[in-house]
């Protein structure tokens, strides 16, 4: 996968840094609450939001139960159409298919429209690599790129920075990549877009070559969509003489009349918004019109694999509509580099290690960041149940993974107390006769220092419910009146409760 | 109607309070309410760690324990929400594995009867009004399991608005999550405790005396939270606020 990630640390360390980085949790806190409103109210508008949502679920996983079928057809629909279909396996592979691609046009740069499937292989660092440059041109992937930063987040990649940023940002950096920013750019959202608009231009009118993402493919007709908000893609797909989409093998659909079901589902739980301003979509060739040479390069990298896990498959039923990540608590204050992949939030946790695998620390850490809460599987709009996957992956992680032999055989020695419950007791017990000694803010090691390290330890009660029972309620049920009856006080032995 | 209190391993150990409120409160609003001493935990944080098959031996055990009651009563929404969502799916992925149906019938038998206090306390006894009095404003933290596994709805809040001398007061971002997530609380510590700050200063900014929840769990790490700040708000197991009554020698605090 992408070298940019290598290096990553574990979620949790990671994590602990955007934390403590004030601003950039303002910034992810005011972005994340106000979509989040809105795609509630674009939600609430459609009253069989219900059925909709089931009917998304329903055609993915048919689709993905009979992935095969539909790849081959879709392969079948791009030929007749004039275009070439590539597979790739892998990153390598992929990379390898748009370099050599590019190489045979005799072209030195390409125009990209969105792509995650690009960030996923690392795309744009192969390119360079060969010596091509790959000019983003979608307005936040450009602040991510003119950063020489990451993405972190699926549908506002630069969603970490603020204007005031952003306009520091293209004044130093612009120039080098193109046409400068004027020097009088100031942070108004529309003096900021103007300035990206001419920059691009000149990228979009030189350009023979673009690279292109898809939401969707339709196998009936080999058709590939691309739904976006600023015309820069469009721009990307018809102007150049040579475009080459790179495409997840999951994103096939059957027919156009499924597409029905997802242009309403994607806009709404994306950018809250009824309809995608640009629905682009294009089939091969045409003559005298749009790009003359026409590549789809279907990407497995990992699909196949997570297919076929049974509960881990729904992953692939993703649109990237991201209204899981706007939703999440610990992406708003983990940020989304936190993840170390171009797939942050709920869906990357679970994504992301499905694709790659549990073996690298940062991937095996990954299904741990989240409190299960459920708000990504609420708002989901093909109903994936994020906390079911990511409990099956903990399960593989501590099943696959190095480090977790320590925690079974602690679970193992919890497990046989609980399932003893004399010995339960006694524990709870002994518990009970030492709690004057056990401090309150005491800096713990391990598990419990994590614990104590900001939060006061819990107050042992004088005795456990069980003990309190069996000492004044398990008696026949005939002398059951008096001392704790109706009516009686309450029973506060052992004193403070909390 | 035999009604067994599931008390859950917290609440035992930690909590009894809680568990004893249950009982003073069924019992006043005329159930009989029975403790099978059998029952220990339900399994949920090795299920939630990764340890499906670590869980087992406690599905079946919570399955046995609870046996011939016509209603299993726990005041935690999380541990409803592991016997109502979880159990089923231990089930099945052990019949998937070719281990037989035993556990999926256990699950089976038991689900349908479990329910969270305050489900059983509207659905089945239906009562909104329990007669108590608790003299505090209140704000209260509808934890995420009982929230959107369970769908409690506005249950413990119509509960709440009929107790006396009780002001309701409406906690901002009510429905974000505390930050415990069981063994997240300490895996992840920073955001953890991140979230449960939030938590905390949205429950401040109500002035509410009391931060009311039905889940001790996410009000141990709350609590934690705000013993360590020193931060003026008690957090309360709902059932404890239900419990107390104007007959009370002593009021709850
Ligand atoms: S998992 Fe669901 S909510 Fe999250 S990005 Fe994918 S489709 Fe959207």
């Amino acid at each position: 996968m992408n070298t940019a990630y290598l290096g990553m640390p574990t979620f949790p360390r990671a994590a602990a840094g955007s934390v403590r980085d004030t601003r950039l949790r303002a910034n992810l806190t005011h972005a994340t609450h106000t979509i989040r409103d809105k795609r509630a109210a674009a939600v609430a508008e459609i009253d069989d939001w219900a059925r909709l949502r089931q009917a998304g679920k329903d055609i993915k996983d048919r689709t993905l139960r009979h992935l095969d079928h539909y790849l081959l057809q879709t392969e079948r629909a791009v030929t007749a159409a004039g275009g070439q279909v590539h597979w790739a396996a892998d990153a390598d592979e992929a990379n390898r298919i748009v370099a050599d691609l590019v190489r045979a046009t005799g072209e030195r740069e390409v125009v990209k429209v969105k792509s995650m499937a690009t960030q996923e292989i690392g795309l744009n660092e192969a390119l360079a690599a060969e010596g091509v440059a790959a000019y983003e041109t979608d307005l936040a992937e450009l602040i991510v790129q003119l950063g020489e930063d990451l993405p972190s987040h699926i549908l506002v990649p630069a969603i970490h920075r603020n204007r005031g940023e952003i306009r520091d940002l293209f004044r130093e950096a612009m120039g080098r990549w193109g046409r400068p920013a004027p020097d009088t750019l100031t942070d108004r959202p529309s003096d900021l877009a103007e300035a990206a608009r001419l920059h691009l231009r000149e990228k979009f009118l030189r350009a023979k070559v673009a690279v292109s993402g898809a939401n969707f493919l339709v196998a009936e007709t080999g058709t590939v969509v691309v739904v976006e908000s600023e015309g820069n893609g469009r721009m990307c797909l018809t102007l150049p003489e040579t475009l080459i989409s790179v495409v997840g093998i999951e994103k096939v659909v059957p027919t156009w009349q499924d597409l029905e079901v997802f242009l309403q589902l994607l806009p709404r739980s994306s950018t809250a918004e009824r309809m995608n301003p640009y629905t682009s979509m294009w089939a091969g060739v045409a003559e005298g019109d749009g790009p003359r040479a026409f590549h789809l390069v279907l990407l497995d990298n990992g699909r196949t694999a997570t297919l076929a896990d049974q509960v881990g498959r729904q992953a692939l039923r993703c649109i990237r509509c991201s209204a899981c990540l706007n939703v999440c608590p610990v992406y708003e204050r983990a940020g989304g580099h936190a993840y170390g992949s171009p797939y942050p939030g709920p869906i990357g946790a679970i994504l992301t290690p499905q694709l790659r695998g549990l073996q690298s620390d940062v991937d095996a850490s990954l299904p741990y960041a989240s409190s299960l809460c459920g708000a990504c599987y609420e708002v989901c709009p093909v109903a994936i149940d994020i906390p079911e996957v990511l409990v099956h992956l903990r399960e593989r992680v501590a099943e696959e993974a190095a480090g977790h032999r320590r925690e079974r055989a602690g679970v193992r020695a919890a497990t046989w107390l609980l399932d003893h419950p004399a010995a339960y007791a006694a524990a709870l017990r002994a518990g009970a006769r030492t709690r004057r000694l056990q401090p309150e803010r005491l800096r713990l090691p391990g598990a419990a220092g994590s614990w104590s390290a900001s939060r006061d330890l819990p107050r042992m009660p004088a005795a456990s419910f069980r003990d309190w029972w069996r000492a004044h309620r398990a008696r026949p049920r005939d002398a059951r009146h008096g001392e704790g009856g109706p009516g009686a006080p309450p029973f506060r032995e052992g004193g403070e409760a909390r | 109607m035999r009604v067994a209190l599931f008390v859950t391993c917290v609440n035992d150990a930690l909590y009894p309070e809680t568990g004893r409120a249950v009982v003073r409160l069924l019992e006043r609003l005329g159930v009989e309410v029975d403790f099978p001493a059998a029952q220990t935990c339900c399994g949920q944080p090795q299920y939630n760690t990764g340890h499906r098959r670590a869980a087992e031996p406690l599905l079946r055990r919570t399955a046995a324990a609870f046996a011939g009651y016509d209603h299993v009563v726990a005041p935690s929404g999380s541990c409803v929400a592991m016997v109502r969502d979880g159990y089923p799916r231990m089930g099945d992925r052990a019949r998937a594995e070719g281990r037989g149906d035993a556990l999926a019938a256990a699950a089976a038998a038991l689900v349908p009867r479990v329910r969270e206090l305050t489900e059983f306390l509207v659905d089945v006894l239906g009562v909104t009004d329990v007669g108590a009095y608790y003299p505090h404003t209140v704000t209260y933290h509808p934890s995420c399991h009982g929230l959107r596994t369970l769908g409690l709805g506005d249950r413990p809040l119509r509960l709440l608005r009929a107790v006396r001398g009780l002001t309701l007061i409406e906690l901002p971002g009510a429905e974000e999550c505390c930050g415990f997530g069981g063994t997240f609380a300490v895996k992840n510590e920073a955001v953890s405790v991140a979230m449960g700050r939030d938590k905390v200063d949205h429950a401040l900014a109500t002035g509410a005396d009391t931060l009311c929840g039905a889940d001790n769990s996410c009000l141990m790490h709350l609590d934690g939270l705000i013993r360590r700040q020193d931060a003026p708000v008690r957090p309360l197991h709902l059932a404890e606020i239900l419990a107390g009554t104007k007959a009370d020698r002593r009021p709850p605090r």
